[in-house]
């Protein structure tokens, strides 16, 4: 045990401030609407503290210094900065999406917005976590608290339905990441993932064969990631789950959610486990290609909108982890970067169909028919989203497709590049079927409609989003490439 | 001048946008900045003839310019004597598509916003020398094609829309596996068009079959050859008579463009190896194209097929890969092909305005009723069926005489095309035009002002590349010599 040191005390608690500051804003908003009136009209107020107590956090952030914390078992590197700030941008597109949401719930209106902040220092602890448990106990504390907001709509059976099968399938998975963590620790002695590296390095390279127990252990956590990222074939959950939660916390959980785990994926794979790379790389490309294929399959047949993008987010984490067959600086920015085209095309995509859903109350696919003469700028953006799913140019979509695919061919995976390319034709068709039923209405339909003010701001800025990060591509780029070089040296 | 060919292919990306902003209903301004926004890159087409140097092949009003450094992307155009007259053939077409389009009632704001992206699209092609820059362009021109068929198009639009995008992107992505192939085999990677060809003796001979493969199944599917042409028809069929100009006057172009750019000087022992299955895909596709154009009853089908059997002599002529005459017919065919059936589309639809039906045998002694625009119209046929003094022969003679000291045999069985040729054209004529008037033709009025207007300066680039083929050949020359040289199979 090292003696207390005053320095090093102050030094741990620098690092990990502003995650202290979001959470201390969390409980302000919560207490706030626990003791204060939540009418309907407050909505909008608790949005904008939430937004200001963000985006504070991200300048806070973007400040801060590179810096290991608690004995390592924390660190706050470029990576991390990179992720937290993706993470912090979903939460403020997430928190003006939900205002009209929130306000026609019935109560806890003040609550709901410190759940997601709650949730979002679970996620900024998650992409800075270095050691299996704090990773594991920061994984619970973002999804608990996106239990609750899953099923957020508690009178509507749909919503509790979701809330129910998220907790059941989150548990099992973090169960099976557990125990995954759990024989890790049994083989090397160690949970931190920099020690877990050498103790393989050490135990194992010299022999040339790796113990049953070293597979298991990295496919049980592989699986449990596996779950959180609702990749093929751990998704079951996720359209189930996207279609009954309201529709900004399906936004939420399926951008900034999976970009923390995401984050965790590339430490505990990219670090930990890159002397067994054998073992899980081979595991990664199946899975990535089932999830193309899966994925992008299934949405053809949907009829809901929210489930076709559920399925079509199990695809796009196929397509992210393409580029993580390539354990170097290519894979980790291509990841970085799709996660972050991800972020504003889904987040787009989902911000839409809430636009559409307050004025329709549909979410049927079907419903969709005409509407760029019922609402030109609706159906604008969302083509523009869309597109940029597909990965057509010049979205970040394709900036982000080109950048896995190029990780992959670089280190030979031609055949998982193959199944990425045909299955992005088929992921055209179902995404350029809803463009279809908007731009070439079969039968005229009738009644124009307005977008609220705030979810056009949402939708604009998510555009500007998805059209510089296509265009003028170049600064984020470098700022990500960056940030990965840091973190896994070039080979 | 500088910048020259930036301002060439954004101008109308900017009238693009100033038309977005147009009030809606005021069909005359939006017109007229589609009339701007064409008619400015045309007239820097001339400045660009005037300052073109036909005397030499390195690319000329080259611009450069980092673009994403992170990945080696530049922003790299250039033009040559391949480049020069397809760019000009764009701008010319483009300009007088939209004059064609002007009797376009409805949703007259989107349509030429979507016009205009295309003619950015499609002049970008033409003149990109980075591939990224190159694939993007390439790309972006099929979503504006989706929407204009798609909107605006016949009573099958939907399918036809549908096919023509999800075909060309299937088509491309196997482009953009080959692209990211010859990024990762270059040291330092590149993807310079430039850098590439000169690296290609180094090139093994494995690797530039597979990408000349790779390639050609986008290309040949945008021609399109033989077994990839199925969207044509419908996409051609359905789509407004504007769209169906720049389709057939400039898009078929870019596959052939595209081997003539990037594919035959790259891989240059691929080419010499493939250049024989090219040869018999080029008369396979003579022969079939010119058979089905004589089960047409459609007059737009009749011509679309045409297309089918005319792109056929361009793969011919340049599977003369040793020949200068081959390419230069080739290229010739091209700019020929371009012109007459740009004016034979605009032709089909003046009577299809009038009479809105196509059908060859609803017509009848159309010359009694309509003596201007028989007049016109057959002029047109002529020049497709390659009557000497036209363009079209001066292109069927160079590719059947570059061609035929290779492929004897096959270029014989080519030869019996030119004959079906005018079989097909001829029986349209007689149909139509002579005998009494009968069927739709009482419905029929003269060709009007701004019909003539538009298919006048075809009419006259037809005839004087008849009489004088030097004001082609002048300017390609030098480099399709260069192109011979490169490909090394000269005779």
């Amino acid at each position: 045990m090292t003696p207390f040191n005053l320095t090093q005390f102050y030094a741990d608690w620098a690092t990990i401030l502003p995650e202290c500051f979001l959470l201390l804003w969390a409980c302000v908003i919560t207490g706030a609407a626990v003791m204060g009136r939540t009418d309907e009209s407050k909505s909008g107020t608790f949005a904008i503290w939430t937004i200001i107590g963000t985006l504070a956090t991200a300048v806070w952030v973007a400040v801060t210094q590179d810096g290991a914390a608690f004995g390592g078992t924390f660190v706050f590197d470029r990576l991390a900065v990179v992720f937290k700030e993706i993470i912090l941008a979903g939460v403020i597109l997430t928190a003006a999406a939900s205002v009209g949401t929130v306000s026609r719930l019935r109560a806890h209106r003040g609550e709901y917005y410190g759940m997601i902040l709650f949730s979002a220092v679970g996620m900024m602890l998650m992409v800075s976590a270095t050691e299996l448990l704090t990773l594991y106990i920061a994984l619970e504390l973002s999804t608990v608290t996106l239990f609750v907001l899953a099923a957020y709509h508690k009178t509507n059976r749909k919503s509790a339905e979701a809330g129910l099968k998220y907790v059941i399938l989150g548990g099992i998975s973090s169960a099976i990441l557990l125990y995954g963590v759990a024989i890790l620790y049994g083989l090397t002695g160690t949970t931190e993932l920099a020690k877990i590296s050498q103790e393989i390095q050490r135990q194992f390279m010299g022999s040339g064969s790796f113990p049953p127990g070293l597979a298991l252990a990295l496919l049980l956590i592989l699986a449990g990631f596996g779950f959180k990222l609702a990749l093929a074939p751990f998704h079951m959950w996720a359209p189930d789950v996207y279609e009954g939660a309201p529709t900004p916390i399906t936004a939420f959980l399926s951008v900034a959610s999976k970009a923390a785990a995401l984050a965790a994926f590339l430490r505990v794979f990219f670090v930990g486990g890159q002397p067994a790379q054998l073992i899980w790389i081979q595991a990664i490309a199946a899975l990535a290609a089932l999830a193309m294929i899966v994925g992008n399959a299934t949405a053809i047949v949907q009829t809901n909108i929210k489930r076709m993008l559920a399925y079509s987010s199990v695809a796009q984490i196929g397509y992210m982890l393409v580029g993580a067959v390539a354990l170097d600086p290519w894979g980790a920015t291509s990841i970085s970067y799709y996660a972050m085209a991800y972020l504003f095309a889904n987040m787009g995509a989902f911000v839409c169909v809430i636009a559409f859903a307050e004025r329709t109350g549909s979410e049927e696919i079907s419903d969709f028919s005409g509407l760029s003469r019922r609402s030109p700028i609706l159906a604008g953006f969302f083509a523009l989203f869309l597109l940029s799913l597909a990965g057509v140019p010049p979205t970040a979509g394709f900036l982000a497709k080109y950048y896995v695919f190029a990780a992959a061919i670089q280190k030979g995976y031609l055949w998982l590049v193959l199944v990425g390319v045909a299955t992005s034709v088929v992921a055209l068709y179902y995404y350029a079927t809803v463009i279809m039923k908007m731009y070439f209405p079969s039968e005229q339909t009738e009644g124009g409609f307005p977008v609220a003010r705030t979810l056009t701001i949402v939708l604009a800025v998510s555009a500007l989003g998805v059209l510089l990060l296509g265009i003028i591509p170049g600064p984020v780029v470098d700022w990500i490439k960056a940030a990965a070089q840091s973190f896994v040296p070039p080979t | 001048m500088s910048g020259l060919l930036s301002w060439m292919i954004f101008l109308p990306l900017i009238g693009a946008i100033v038309a977005l902003f147009m009030p809606k209903d005021n069909h005359r301004l939006i017109r007229g900045v589609a009339f701007v926004a064409t008619l400015l890159p045309l007239i820097l087409t001339v400045v660009l003839l005037a300052q073109y140097d036909p005397s030499t092949a390195e690319f000329q009003f080259v611009e450069k310019a980092a673009w994403i450094p992170g990945l080696n992307v530049n922003y790299h155009l250039g033009a040559d004597g391949i480049a020069v007259p397809m760019l000009a053939l764009t701008t010319l077409l483009s300009f007088l598509a939209a004059l064609v389009s002007f009797n376009i009632t409805k949703r007259v704001k989107e349509y030429f916003a979507f016009f205009l992206l295309l003619e950015t699209g499609m002049l970008g092609v033409f003149a990109s020398l980075d591939f990224f820059l190159f694939y993007v362009f390439w790309e972006v021109m099929l979503v504006p094609m989706y929407f204009l068929i798609g909107i605006w198009g016949g009573p099958r639009k939907e399918y036809a829309a549908i096919k023509f995008f999800l075909y060309t992107l299937f088509g491309s992505i196997f482009m953009l596996v080959a692209v990211l192939a010859l990024y990762f085999t270059s040291t330092p990677h590149s993807l310079s068009i430039i850098e590439h060809i000169q690296r290609a003796p180094q090139m093994t001979r494995g690797f530039q079959l597979f990408a000349f493969v790779f390639f050609f199944i986008a290309f040949a599917i945008k021609i399109p050859t033989l077994p990839f042409h199925t969207w044509l028809p419908d996409a051609h069929v359905e789509a407004p008579t504007a769209v169906s100009v720049l389709l057939a006057g400039v898009l078929l172009k870019m596959g052939t463009y595209g081997l003539l750019r990037i594919s035959f000087p790259m891989f240059p022992e691929a080419t010499r190896f493939f250049a024989w299955p090219m040869a018999i895909l080029g008369v396979a596709g003579i022969i079939y194209g010119a058979m089905v154009c004589m089960a047409q009853t459609d007059l737009k089908k009749l011509v679309a097929y045409s297309s089918v059997s005319h792109m056929g002599y361009c793969l011919v002529g340049m599977a003369a890969v040793g020949s200068v005459a081959g390419i230069s017919g080739c290229m010739f065919q091209m700019v020929s092909h371009g012109l007459i059936t740009g004016a034979l589309f605009t032709l089909v639809g003046v009577i299809y305005d009038r009479a809105h039906t196509r059908e060859i045998n609803a017509f009848g002694g159309m010359w009694i009723k309509v003596p201007v625009y028989s007049g016109i119209m057959i002029l047109f046929v002529l020049g497709s069926l390659g009557l000497p003094g036209l363009s079209g022969f001066v292109s069927e003679f160079m590719v059947f005489l570059g061609a035929f000291p290779y492929f004897k045999i096959t270029v014989a069985i080519g030869v019996v095309g030119v004959l079906l040729t005018a079989a097909y054209f001829l029986r349209m004529i007689q149909k139509m035009f002579l005998g009494p008037v009968a069927g739709h033709t009482a419905e029929l009025t003269e060709i009007n002002f701004r019909e003539i207007v538009a298919v006048t300066p075809l009419a006259i680039l037809m005839i004087a590349l008849g009489i004088y083929p030097a004001l082609l050949s002048n300017l390609i020359q030098p480099t399709i010599e260069n192109l011979v040289r490169l490909i090394g199979a000269g005779a």
